[in-house]
């Protein structure tokens, strides 16, 4: 990119975890058999009346009170219409002119720098039905989906380019699972993103005609699509062409977007109040009770960690990341563990047993009790670093007191000096070579010895106290 | 409050200063509610709906400058339920009034956005 900008704006669409859903008392679970979680006034039956989840709102003022948006006392529904077989109602209920969020912010880092991305607005809103298309001409209807509550969240175009379009994804989806009010699964279409992108010539004011980038179904796709579409945006402009205002998705297999639909004049939903609900009132009390109600937000857990538990700001970042794993390190640490042991356990065998198998926390038998436990076997000696590993592997996979374990399997660290003087012995006596190569200077010879002793003793040689009797060994010979 | 109702004329005493609605106006709005309607239909309605909205605009002539606007006609605010399930309907009574239905999901025409 030499000589335009490129301008981003996302739409995130965000589904709250309640039981039941936005107007309906019927289940919002995920998961069910075809058309077994809705009723007739998801499926909008004549004579039907939604009446507004409680909850629901609450937790869409939540998420815009955690986003920094300024929550409206007056707010309202209304009526967005569509004809479109996701929605047997023929209109959305939605939110249009008093969206129950607005002017919020968040802040995003990218390759160190930091930069404030502005929230136009929040709304609440219903969701619709999932059609699967056949390529025989018809498509099936599921209604479980429809009247899911969900929150909108709409970003100024702020960003500037598909890395700060990732960064505020990131950002937007730890905030929200933390408030609790969702499980932001791009997988089970809880979080979903369109994305609109521009390109203008630098040092022009005005906006370039935007194309939107629809079903994104991950971060990286999203990121990924920017790209290519910054790409074949600035190669229409130089060759003089003209960009369409259009719908484009990413084509996961090539990493190119492909046209879906021009779109010929503005939408015209014909948005009006909703008259089957009354208009709502957000008082303080109500507003300030919800706000007591959100729990402390990443941020401010990351600075917290730097500064009262002295961890390097990598660790803080990637530990609080998500709620899940930074709950997980608040316990371990109130178990006793020390931080910054815990951070690294955390961040490396955790991250990547967790990583390797596509798995979660609460998918794993390790427990903060087990982590802390085990910290306090290789912080008293009981045990060597390498050692916990075993005894790791044993907890994540199956559990149980790490004392236990070590006991069981016999992995408690060798430190009496006339045992492991045994190894040393037998080892130096074993490599008369090695210790000819250490007096002609060759230091990498004891390295080779010390693991020899350590394969002998089957790794519970206590590492620090091997070294100073081999070297105390080695020079008598 | 309204304190100056006017006397209210009939939609036939309206029409000479009748607003005007083209027939661009009622294939647009026809077809946003997926309605076919032929070039005469288009005609008629358009005089039709013309001489509704000249009727309701007679409304135009209150002083409305000291009235708060409002979106409904109830003084109610903030009527909500609490956030219960109570188990969706069997799904043979969704199905029921469905055209088609397969793998006890509703079939339709393929139409792509």
């Amino acid at each position: 990119m030499t000589n335009f900008e490129t301008i981003i704006g996302l739409e995130v669409h965000v589904e709250l975890k309640t039981d039941s859903k936005m107007f309906s008392p019927a289940p919002a679970h995920f998961g069910a058999e075809p058309n077994t979680n809705t009723n007739v006034i998801d499926l909008g039956y004549p004579g039907v009346l939604p009446v507004i989840n409680k909850r629901a709102v609450e937790w869409g003022m939540k998420a815009a009170m955690a986003l920094n948006c300024e929550i409206a006392e007056h707010t309202k529904f209304d009526r967005k219409n569509y004809f479109y077989p996701d929605n047997p109602k023929a209109y959305q209920i939605s939110q249009f002119d008093q969206p129950i969020g607005e002017h919020g912010w968040v802040e995003i880092e990218v390759d160190g720098y930091k930069k404030k991305i502005g929230i136009t607005r929040l709304h609440l809103e219903e969701d619709a039905g999932k059609l699967t298309h056949t390529d025989k001409g018809y498509s099936l209807c599921d209604y479980n989906r429809q009247g899911t509550p969900l929150i909108e969240i709409v970003s100024e175009p702020d960003l500037r380019t598909p890395a700060e379009a990732y960064a505020y994804l990131e950002k937007i989806k730890s905030i929200i699972q933390y408030t609790g009010v969702s499980d932001c699964k791009m997988e089970e279409g809880s979080l979903r993103c369109d994305a609109n992108i521009s390109l203008r010539p630098i040092g022009q004011e005005e906006f370039g005609t935007k194309a939107e980038l629809k079903n994104l179904n991950s971060f990286n796709f999203v990121k990924k699509g920017l790209e290519h579409e910054q790409i074949r945006q600035e190669e229409v402009l130089l060759s003089g062409g003209e960009i369409q205002q259009e719908s484009r998705r990413f084509d996961e297999s090539t990493g190119k977007t492909l046209l879906m639909r021009v779109k010929e004049g503005s939408d015209d939903y014909r948005y009006f109040p909703e008259p089957d609900l009354v208009s709502m009132l957000i008082d303080e009390e109500w507003r300030e009770a919800v706000r007591a109600s959100i729990p402390e937000l990443p941020d401010a857990r990351k600075k917290r960690y730097v500064e009262e538990l002295g961890l390097p700001g990598y660790d803080a970042m990637v530990l609080t990341m998500t709620k899940e794993m930074s709950d997980f390190f608040e316990l371990t640490l109130e178990q006793g563990a020390d931080a910054k042991l815990a951070s690294n356990w955390l961040m490396g065998e955790v991250s990547a047993y967790l990583n390797a198998g596509q798995k979660e926390l609460k998918d794993v038998a390790l427990t903060p009790q087990g982590l802390a436990g085990m910290i306090k076997l290789i912080e008293d000696g009981t045990i060597s670093s390498k050692i916990a590993k075993k005894v790791f592997k044993e907890l994540i996979e199956k559990g149980g007191d790490p004392k236990k374990i070590v006991k069981e399997k016999g992995l408690v660290q060798i430190s009496d000096e006339g045992e492991l003087l045994k190894f040393v012995t037998e080892v130096l006596d074993a490599n008369p070579q090695s210790i000819e190569d250490f007096k002609n200077g060759k230091d990498r010879a004891i390295g080779f010895l010390v693991g020899q002793i350590m394969k002998a003793s089957k790794g519970q040689a206590n590492p620090p106290k091997v070294n100073k009797l081999l070297n105390q060994e080695i020079q008598k010979r | 409050m309204i304190n100056s109702i006017v006397s209210v004329r009939t939609i036939a005493e309206v029409t000479d200063t009748m607003t005007k609605i083209t027939t661009d106006e009622v294939k647009h709005v026809a077809h946003l509610a997926r309605l076919a309607i032929t070039e005469q239909e288009a005609e008629q309605f358009a005089e039709q709906l013309g001489s509704i909205i000249t009727f309701a605009e007679q409304l135009n002539e209150l002083d409305t400058d000291h009235v708060e606007p409002t979106t409904h006609v109830l003084e109610m605010k903030n009527i909500m339920r609490e956030d219960k399930s109570t188990g969706g309907l069997p799904r043979e009574e969704v199905l029921k009034n469905a055209p088609d239905h397969q793998d006890g999901q509703v079939k339709v025409p393929t139409i792509l956005e």
